[in-house]
């Protein structure tokens, strides 16, 4: 049983969307997409300053079975992205939920509502 | 639903993540591929590999259907117990699959692949006409691999006597009988090893056994990140029935003597010699950069044209990307592979990464 913490927003594509205090969107992958993907070996993450549609593609997480794409939860500007996966990409199994990819300033704030709560998501997986 | 091996459930309990593998539902993983490899290269793991064909051939004329079906020479297996790596060719020279083959006291003993079961019995059926051959397929039988330097001394204290003393005493690539298993020292991890052939009804509880004294249970993922790291192939993706041996990185396995006997497939890889050789080889790739080689990836080779990877992967031994793949004749020392629309270098090197726990790259 995956787990799938309340206070998150999801999109159905396996990302998890927070809001930060400063109104950054932080961004990473489920628990469930860890699972399903295996051992995390590499992950390519955007560029700083990029400007990402939602829905847009955003990186890639690449497992020893296959390659992901992972995308953008919602619209915006990509603030920052997490250093630290280049050299542990492991921390994306271990903790998913603390292994974030990439923080955007949202085009829209309000777009965060329209995503997935933790038990749409829970049921669109278990679907 | 696919179909199960004796193990299936077992394998379940143990938690594996279990995948579709032609036609079989096989372990991937038992939470971690990657923590699995580094098991069976520091210390051991047991890998069930019962989904494989084992095929007795019998009769008088064993010897002699098997040195006209296979490119390697069983008059090479002049005492019982070795055993021999080969191809079965077809006409065209072209691999319709890689087996291992034991000589028994009965005959020979075929372990050939899971993906290819039908095509192999029916042409293996086929070519017996003519000969006084029995082949008898044995469903009856479970395998376990177990892989890793250690794999031998810690089966050795898991059975009977007479068992632990065959497995001290046999020799690299032999394997024998003992009562009604059959233990080889042989395997595809590029370990010291052994696969174990016994009575499906025993297999359950002597993997319980196993895992047990603390041997990690290890799936197909981890056996194909080893397998490449030893730069075996892998049939269907590394070789098939368009590709011959020397195309295949395997014209080692070809016994070109003596020269009169007619295996299938001599003369097509005569004229293919005689023609200068195969007009693409197999190497190992070596990515510097962070990345992932995969399957099919395209490769370019400055000056002689294209080529693609047959199998690529994270290699958790030297933690970089690596591969096999099929190149130009020409090819030397630098390539480079297309990742999402980018041309990444690529070191070219023999393909063969790491062997017994060391990188040789």
């Amino acid at each position: 049983m995956s787990n799938t913490p309340a206070e998150l927003r999801y999109a159905a594509s396996h990302e998890w969307a927070r809001l930060e205090e400063d109104g950054s969107v932080t961004v990473g992958i489920t628990d469930h997409a860890q699972e399903a993907l295996g051992d995390v070996v590499y992950v390519e993450l955007p560029e700083v300053g990029k400007a990402l549609a939602a829905g847009e593609q955003a990186g890639v997480v690449e497992s020893v079975k296959a390659a992901s794409d992972i995308y953008a939860p919602v619209a915006g500007t990509v603030i920052a992205v997490n250093e630290a996966l280049a050299d542990a990409p492991e921390a994306v199994n271990a903790a998913p939920y603390e292994a974030w990819f990439y923080r955007l300033q949202p085009a829209n704030a309000a777009e965060l509502a329209q995503l997935l709560d933790a038990a749409a998501y829970q049921a669109s997986c278990d679907a | 639903m696919g179909q199960r091996t004796p193990l299936y459930d077992l394998h379940v309990a143990l938690g594996a993540k279990m995948v579709d593998f032609g036609g079989w539902d096989m372990p991937l993983h038992y939470g971690s591929q990657v923590e699995e490899h580094h098991q069976v290269r520091s210390d051991c793991g047991v890998f069930d590999v019962s989904h494989m064909t084992v095929v007795d051939v019998t009769g008088v004329q064993a010897g002699e259907y098997l040195r006209r079906v296979l490119a390697n020479d069983v008059a090479r297996l002049t005492e019982l117990g070795q055993a021999l790596y080969s191809v079965m060719l077809n006409a065209e020279g072209g691999v319709i699959d890689d087996l291992i083959v034991y000589r028994t006291a009965s005959g020979y003993r075929l372990v050939v692949n899971a993906a290819t079961r039908d095509k192999d019995l029916a042409w293996l059926q086929a070519q017996a006409e003519g000969f006084a051959v029995e082949l008898t397929e044995r469903r009856d039988l479970a395998m376990l691999a177990v892989q890793g330097p250690h794999a031998r001394e810690r089966c050795a204290e898991l059975v009977t006597p007479p068992r632990a003393a065959l497995i001290r005493e046999l020799k690299p690539f032999h394997g024998l009988a003992e009562g009604e298993w059959f233990i080889a020292r042989t395997g595809y991890t590029g370990e010291d090893g052994l696969e174990i052939m016994l009575p499906a009804a025993e297999a359950p509880g002597f993997l319980n056994d196993l895992v047990g004294a603390g041997i990690a249970p290890a799936g197909l993922g981890a056996r194909d990140t080893l397998r490449l790291e030893a730069g075996l192939n892998l049939y269907g993706q590394d070789m098939s029935e368009t590709v011959t041996p020397m195309a295949a990185n395997l014209a080692w396995t070809i016994a070109w003597q003596p020269a009169e006997r007619d295996f299938i497939g001599r003369g097509a890889l005569e004229a293919q010699r005689a023609g200068g050789g195969a007009e693409t080889k197999l190497v190992g790739l070596v990515l510097e950069e962070r990345g992932v080689l995969r399957a099919h990836q395209v490769v370019r080779v400055a000056g002689l044209g294209e080529g693609e990877i047959t199998s690529g992967s994270f290699s958790p031994t030297l933690g970089k990307s690596i591969a096999l793949a099929r190149v130009p004749a020409g090819t030397g020392e630098r390539a480079e592979v297309e990742i999402r629309g980018k041309w990444y270098p690529v070191r070219v090197v023999k393909a063969n990464f790491v062997r017994h726990g060391k990188a040789l790259i």
